[in-house]
Formats: structure tokens, sequence, C-alpha cells
């Protein structure tokens, strides 16, 4: 059990003030401050036992790396230096990747770039950042600090060493006299980095990626998590190349090649460099489900599945680190939807899991890990007899019509309209219906269409079944 | 307690006056209310606007960032889009049929989003349409209202020379006359009229009337054809006694000098009764209050289910302060020194419902007495029958009669809006002029062809 100095639980501003004060000592000045803060904590202490319906653990061993809570956040600038990963773990955050370290950079001005949708800004976001512009020297000073000041929070430190060994073996060797917890390998930065022949040029090439992880696991004492790009047909590839190489863990997926956009006055691409622009890396809400489908890929594999895996790729809420971990991530990391709102989320995060938790019955995150895992499966696997039709409760319509519209001009025809003043009337022609979803997507009201189950046959069938038997194909 | 003009000093005026439904403030506020919109299919509030705004395309076009598109889409089926959004009765049209009604969700800001595009494109003076060559037809339009201008600008567009005779100084009709001005100022009134006729083509002759400064026959054989779209105008009057005591005025002649003269230049009383409880009867109680009248008591002979203004105009008159007598008919005007000093009441009750289904008003026999310096007549607008009767045109009550095709009795001569129905909300004349202008394009080619 480490110990903690409660002084150094004070929000940063309090910190420095008692600093001050205790440098002029003026003593007690400074003892208040630490009172009020342990009378404070007091009434938190006291706050948290009235919650006394939080019964889950959601507590997480990562590689033996422990953190209260599984959300950890990325390697990306709000990880880059002791005052923002500082504010992180005030928040709450159970831990940090150290925004990568390694080759000499210098940045461009402007970064980033957004896709909003339908009103709301950053349905997906990207950047052209590369790895920390800060001297090395500084970055590792202040890792130390942090994880002194914090030491029941994980400090996971990202590398991206030039290509030898030598290189990378340094880096290693400084990081791990910081006491971080962990180090990750970045083979999964898509922009700039990648024209020196690192970052996603080594995650992309399986062989490569094997050869560093070699290079890595000769030198390094902590664990080894190996990010993966998501800029390849397939993660398995890679995946299997560095844990074969000795990776301790993998965590996935790092940004997707991207243009987010081109500005319609000045006919550039976003984001703006000096009349130019750069494809960057896509992160955000949008790419959750390509991030959801990589994941599950590494799970499913015989070996990769053997190691740990970080999730990561457009994780907001509660909801979305669930799905992650549902499909196999043991813990996940956080990035756009921190930039978007600040630390703040984290409360709601560790909250809504919690309850999601008891309401399940999960006592601890192992109970959930990798459960919908073996739910994925391949399409000639599926019950051909399961059938659903759409039903549309007539109290609930509001008589949008969007269900109609979508299911007459862009699938089936299976909805009919009865015309009304001002308000149609909407019903599902069970006989057409192929029970597609579309129409129960589009729907704005909350249940108010419902696919119900009609099957075909009791029994399940499946397409090689179906096939083998002679049964009738294309006719609908 | 006397009637007096200039009660208040010109800040509180500027304050009572000024706009009742504010416009977006910015792009922005205008985005966060246009994504709310479904877009939904056959929408209801299409098919709740007289003249069938496609309001989801239009609301669609702001999200878009196409405001051009937008204003278009708007102008297309209503050329007064951008007065309508401000004066239209929304609750019971558009706004009262979108969907998020029946989610118990406040509904799409509708006239607001409208009032965004159109002044967006009146401001920028935007062209929207252009005017074909001139197919060498002329047409004149008696009327420069809302009926009157929807109609010249369909014509103006298909390439007719449209000339339009009013006996008024301005155009827009009882928009500009005859709404009260916390809806719309006369300024905005004036720019809507030149933004209508900036298309070109339309020639409007102010200052000439029907049956004074030309007739009906002249004007039959200068032009190919025709359009009657003069209203109506004559309020109604109570027949009671001392309807002709000082004090005893028309909600109609109240209202246009309001919007004619200046708010100082209007004389309005300390203790007001208004007879009626449409439109009109609530914007002369609200503006009587917003003059600076003490006590503004609207009298209504049906109750609040009878009522023809909506919940929202009500509201806006109770909000202003003004007191409400339901089942209650003007029965006598009392005077002192000819100056009208009180009102005699006679309480009502409901009695058998009408062939339409109203319950009509029976007296109690019960009476009281209110003290009033003013008494404000609403109690609806007559048409003007004494000239369509002179002019031989078939009529109901002084209504014009027309066919299918808005054609009246007389060749080649087209009639629709306020005249036709007997009033109406603004956008049902803008409805009326494009069918009017349709018919009368069909008649004039049906000419050509011959």
């Amino acid at each position: 059990m480490r110990t903690v100095d409660p002084a150094y639980k004070l929000s940063s501003t309090q910190r420095c003030l008692v600093k001050d004060l205790l440098n002029r000592q003026t003593l007690l000045v400074a003892s208040w401050i630490i009172i009020e803060y342990c009378i404070k904590n007091c009434l938190l202490l006291e706050h948290s036992l009235q919650k006394k319906y939080i019964m889950a653990d959601i507590s997480s061993n990562f590689l033996g790396i422990k953190s209260p809570n599984p959300f950890w956040l990325a390697s990306a600038p709000p990880t880059d230096k002791k005052i923002n990963v500082l504010r992180a773990f005030e928040s709450g955050w159970g831990g940090v990747v150290w925004k990568t370290l390694g080759s000499q950079v210098k940045n461009v001005s402007s970064r980033y770039s957004a896709v909003d949708y339908g009103g709301h800004r950053v349905m997906g976001f990207n950047n052209i950042e590369l790895i920390s512009d800060r001297p090395l020297e500084i970055n590792l000073k202040e890792i130390a600090e942090c994880v002194r000041l914090f030491p029941d929070r994980a400090m996971i430190v990202s590398l991206m060493a030039d290509n030898d060994r030598k290189s990378w073996q340094d880096i290693i060797k400084k990081v791990e006299d910081t006491g971080a917890h962990g180090l990750e390998l970045n083979f999964g930065c898509p922009h700039g980095m990648t024209e020196r022949g690192m970052g996603a040029a080594v995650g992309q090439d399986p062989e490569i990626a094997r050869m560093v992880v070699e290079w890595v696991m000769e030198a390094a004492t902590l664990p080894v998590i190996t990010k993966l790009t998501p800029n390849v047909h397939s993660v398995v590839p890679a995946g299997r190349a560095v844990v074969e190489a000795g990776t301790n863990a993998l965590s996935l997926i790092n940004t997707i090649q991207s243009v987010t956009g081109v500005d319609l006055n000045t006919l550039v691409p976003n984001p703006y460099v000096g009349g130019k622009s750069v494809f960057g890396g896509y992160c955000g809400p949008a790419v959750k489900p390509i991030a959801l489908k990589f994941l599950t890929t590494i799970a499913q594999d015989p070996l990769t599945k053997k190691v740990p895996v970080s999730g990561i790729g457009g994780i907001s809420t509660w909801k979305d680190a669930v799905e992650f971990m549902l499909l196999g991530a043991s813990n996940v990391q956080v990035c756009t939807a921190a930039m978007k709102h600040g630390f703040r989320i984290v409360e709601d995060m560790c909250e809504g899991m919690n309850n999601w938790m008891d309401e399940k019955g999960f006592t601890k995150l192992e109970d959930f890990i990798g459960k919908s895992v073996a739910n994925i499966t391949h399409w000639e696997d599926l019950d051909i007899n399961f059938h659903v039709i759409a039903k549309i409760d007539q109290d609930k319509c509001i008589h949008c019509g969007l269900c109609y519209i979508a299911c007459e001009d862009t699938s089936h025809q299976s909805i009919s309209l009865e015309p009304g003043n001002p308000y149609n009337t909407y019903t599902i022609k069970e006989e057409e219906c192929v029970g597609c979803n579309l129409c129960k997507l589009m729907c704005p009201v909350t249940d108010c269409i419902t696919m119900e189950e009609h099957r075909v046959a009791p029994g399940y069938i499946n397409w090689k079944q179906w096939q083998a038997q002679g049964l009738p194909l294309n006719d609908h | 307690m006397s009637i007096k003009s200039n009660r208040l000093t010109t800040e509180q005026y500027k304050q009572n006056f000024s706009d009742i439904h504010p416009p977006f403030e910015s792009h922005g506020a205008a985005l966060v209310e246009a994504n709310r919109c479904l877009f939904c299919y056959d929408a209801p509030c299409i098919k709740a606007c007289p003249t069938s705004i496609n309001v989801p395309k239009f609301i669609k076009q702001i999200t878009t960032d196409n405001i051009k598109g937008s204003a278009h889409t708007i102008f297309l089926s209503n050329i007064m889009g951008a007065g309508c959004s401000k004066v239209c009765p929304v609750e019971k049209l558009c706004e009262g049929s979108c969907v998020f009604n029946l989610m118990g969700e406040p509904p799409i800001p509708i006239a607001k989003l409208q009032r965004y595009s159109t002044e967006k494109a009146m401001e920028n003076k935007w062209q929207l349409f252009h005017r074909k060559k001139s197919i060498g037809k002329k047409v004149a339009i008696v009327g420069a209202g809302p009926a009157g201008l929807s109609c010249a600008h369909v014509l103006s567009r298909e390439g007719v020379d449209v000339t339009i005779y009013e006996k008024e100084k301005k155009g827009g009709g009882l928009m500009t006359y005859g709404i009260a001005a916390y809806k719309v100022t006369p300024q905005f009134c004036e720019d809507e009229v030149d933004y209508i006729t900036s298309i070109g083509g339309i020639n409007i002759k102010y200052g000439n009337e029907l049956g004074k400064d030309i007739t009906l026959e002249e004007l039959q054989k200068k032009y190919d054809a025709v359009y009657l779209g003069f209203g109506v105008g004559l309020a109604r009057q109570l027949n009671i006694p001392g309807e002709n005591l000082e004090g005893m005025v028309d909600a109609i002649n109240f209202i246009y000098d309001i919007r004619n003269k200046g708010y100082d230049k209007v004389p309005v009383g300390d203790k007001v009764a208004v007879i009626g409880m449409g439109m009109t009867a609530i914007d002369a109680a609200t503006q009587a209050k917003r003059l600076g009248a003490s006590e503004v008591t609207l009298l209504y002979r049906r109750t609040r289910q009878e009522m023809p203004c909506t919940e929202v105009e009500l509201e806006i008159a109770m909000l202003d302060g003004c007191n409400i007598v339901w089942l209650a008919s003007p029965k006598e005007a009392l005077g002192v020194d000819g100056k009208v000093a009180a009102l005699k009441v006679e309480v009502m009750k409901l009695g058998e419902a009408d062939a339409g289904g109203r319950r009509s008003p029976v007296p109690t026999g019960e009476e009281f007495v209110m003290d009033v310096d003013m008494v404000i007549k609403a109690a609806g607008q007559e048409p003007f029958e004494f000239l369509v009767k002179e002019n031989k045109i078939n009529n109901k009550y002084g209504k014009i009669v027309i066919s299918n095709n808005c054609a009246t009795n007389m060749e080649g001569v087209f009639a629709g809006g306020d005249c036709v129905n007997g009033g109406k909300e603004v956008v049902d004349a803008v409805q009326a002029g494009k069918d009017g202008a349709a018919a009368i394009i069909q008649f004039i080619f049906a000419q050509v062809d011959e």
C-alpha cells in the first residue's frame, strides 16, 4: 500500500498557496487551508457514504497496473504535461497515458478540425499534431512528480523512438527511472511521423512492428502495451506479430487517416496551415463503430485474445466504455470527449458504470469484460428462420411520416399511408415487412416502433443448411 | 376621466410598441431551433398553412446555410411570407399542428424561423424571382393588400403587366393599416411592399378608389382582366342607443390612426371598453392599454370556447392587464354632455347551437353599468356592400360570389380575399391572390389561343 501525503491531494491552486505560505512561514494560514481541506473531505466522505446504492467495484487491474477505475486518458494533448495530468487526477481519472515521448519534432499551427452533425459539434475530430514537442527532461521530471503526487493512479508513458534499437532502449531506460507503471508503444500515429518511418508506418507492417517490440522487450522491465493503427484492412496481423514478439498487452485503435472537410470559401481542406492541409488522425464518436469492430477481431483471434486490451476510439460515456469492455477491452482510454467537455466527464462515467453493474448484478469489472465477444459470429451462422416485423404504436405515433418515407423511398414499401388532415396514419404492411429495422431507427419517438418476433419456423437453420436442403433462394 | 393623446413619454411608447415576437439574435440561435425540426414527410405544418409553405424544406435549408434557398421556398408559396411570419396566428396553423405538440414538447418556432430567412432576403434585397419577358397582356388589380399583391406577383412572374389601383397612400392593405403596431411596424410594411414589387411589371396607382376615381367598366375596357381584392372595411355597428356619442370609435379607425399618425397623436380614454373578441378586438384593446389607458375591458357576448381570437392572443390581452367579461353584450351607451360616460351591459347566456354548431348568446335580462369614457367597437367588419351592388356583382350580403376559378359573374373580372370571404387571415388572402392569378393566366391564355 502506497502512502499518500494528504497535502498533495489539494487542488493545484491550493497546493501552490500552501507551498507559498509555508515558505513565508505563515504556518497558521497554511494549516487552516489543510484543515479546511480535511473538513471538506469528511463531508465528501459522508456524501459518498450516502451513496450506499453504489455497490459494484470498478477498480481496475491491467497487467498488475492498478487504478481506481478503468478510465484512462489516452496519449494525446490532454496528457502532455503535469498541469493537465494533475487536473485529470484531481477530477478522478483512473490513469493517464502520457503523450508520446521520443523523436525530436516541431509542431505546426493550426492542428485540429472537426465534423459537426445536425447542430452538434464534434461528431468526429481530427488532428495533425505530432508527438510531444517539449524537452524530454522536463517531461520525465513531470511524470515523476505526477506519480509521486498521485501514487494510486496509473501512469503509462507512450513512446515513439527513431527506428533503431538504441533509440528505443535509451528512452525506455529513462522513462523507467520516473516511476511510471507501464509503457505504450505508439505504432499508430497516422500523420507526420509516418513520413519519417515511425508511428503508423511501423504498425502497418507486422514485421517492422515485431522487430521494434523485440527491441523494446529486451530492455523493458515495465509492462508493455502496443498501440495498433486502424489504417490497415485488419489489425490482426500486426496484433499477432507484436504478441509473438512479447508485448504484454495491446491497445486500439489509434486515429484514422482522414480529411474532415473542405472550407467552401478558401477551398482548402481542414485543418488549415498556411493555405495547405494534410491528412489528419480521425477520432471522436464517429470512429467508435470502427474501433469496436477492430477490437472484436483482436478479442476473437486465438493468439491476440491472450493479452489484455485497452480499448480506445470515440468513447464518450460510461455506456461506450461498457460496450468496449463487453467486446473484450479490459479498460478504456478517452481523449476527444475530454477535449470537448473537460475532465469532469469522468464523474458520470464512474457513476453510470457503477449503477449499470449494480442493475446487472456485476460486482467487478471482470464479471462482464468480454461477455459480448461470442455474440458476434459469422454471417453464415445467423438463424434464417428468425424474423421480425415492425409494429407502430399508434398511441405514441406523432405522425411525422419519417418511417413511411424511409421505407417507401429506400426500403420495401412496407408502410401504408392513410391520408389525414393534418395527420396521416401510418401502419405496417406485415406481409411486406422484411424486418430491416430502418423505420424503427428513423422514428424520433422512443419505443414507438418496435420489432416483434415472428419466426418463420421454430427451428434454427443457417445459410449453409438452407442451401444444402435446397430451400428457395432469391424468393422475396 | 377623459379621452386624450400624448399620455406617455417617447420612451414608454417605444417600449410598449416594440416587437412582441423578437427575432433570433444570431444564426447560431436560429440553428438550434432549425435543427430540432424532424423534417416530417407530408408534414402537418404544410397542410395547416393556407399557402402550403414547404416548412420542413425551408427549415432544412436554414440548417444547411442555404438561407437564400430557404427564403425562396417560403416566397414561392407566400410572397408575404415575411409579414405572415409576424402576424399569422401560427398557434392555430403551422405551429399548432407541429408534431412536437403530440409529444408534449414545444413546437418548432416556425414563424420565427420564417422571419429569419425572409428578413435576410429583404435586408439584402435578394432577387429570388425573375419576371418572364412581357407577354403584352395587362391586368388591373383593385386593392394593394395581401390578395392583390400576391396576385400581382404571380402575374408579373408570368410576364403580365400589372396595374394596381389602391385607395390609400400605401400598399399592404390591412397588414399596413389594420394590425397592431407591436406585430408589424409601418416601416416594415412599406419595405415588404417595395420588396414584392421590386420584381418589376407591377405599377401601383395610389389614391385611386374604385367607384370614385375609377370605375369597373373603365378597367374592364382598358385591361385584359380585372382582379378585385379590395377587402372589407366598414366596422359592424352595434345598433344601440348612444352609438353616436363622442368617444364611441371603430376599432379599425383606432388601429389605423395608431399606425398612421404616431402613438402620441392618438387619443385614448382612461377607462376603455372594447366590444368583441376577434383579433381586431385584441389588437385594439392591447394597444389602448399600451397608449396609456388605465383600464381596458373586453366585452364578449359568448364564452372563451366560442371566441374567434386564439388563446395566444387572449393571453397577450390578459398579460397587458385587460379585463375580460364573458357573456356581456352592450345595450346602451350613456352620455354626459354628448360624450360617452357609461355603458349599460346586458348579461347573456348560451342558447341553442346554430347551424354551424356555435351556441348563440341569449339575454338573461340581467344588466350592469360600467363607467367608461371610450368604447371601441370591434364586432367585426362588413363588406363594401354598396360598391359591390352598384357594380352589379353577384354577392351574398355584400360578399362577392366567385366560381371555382375565382371568376365573378362579370366577364374577365376575378376576385378574392376578404371581399369574398368576409375577412380572414392575411395568409388566406395571399392564397386567394395566387388562386386568382392562376385563373387569370388561364383566362388570358385561353384568349390568346382563340
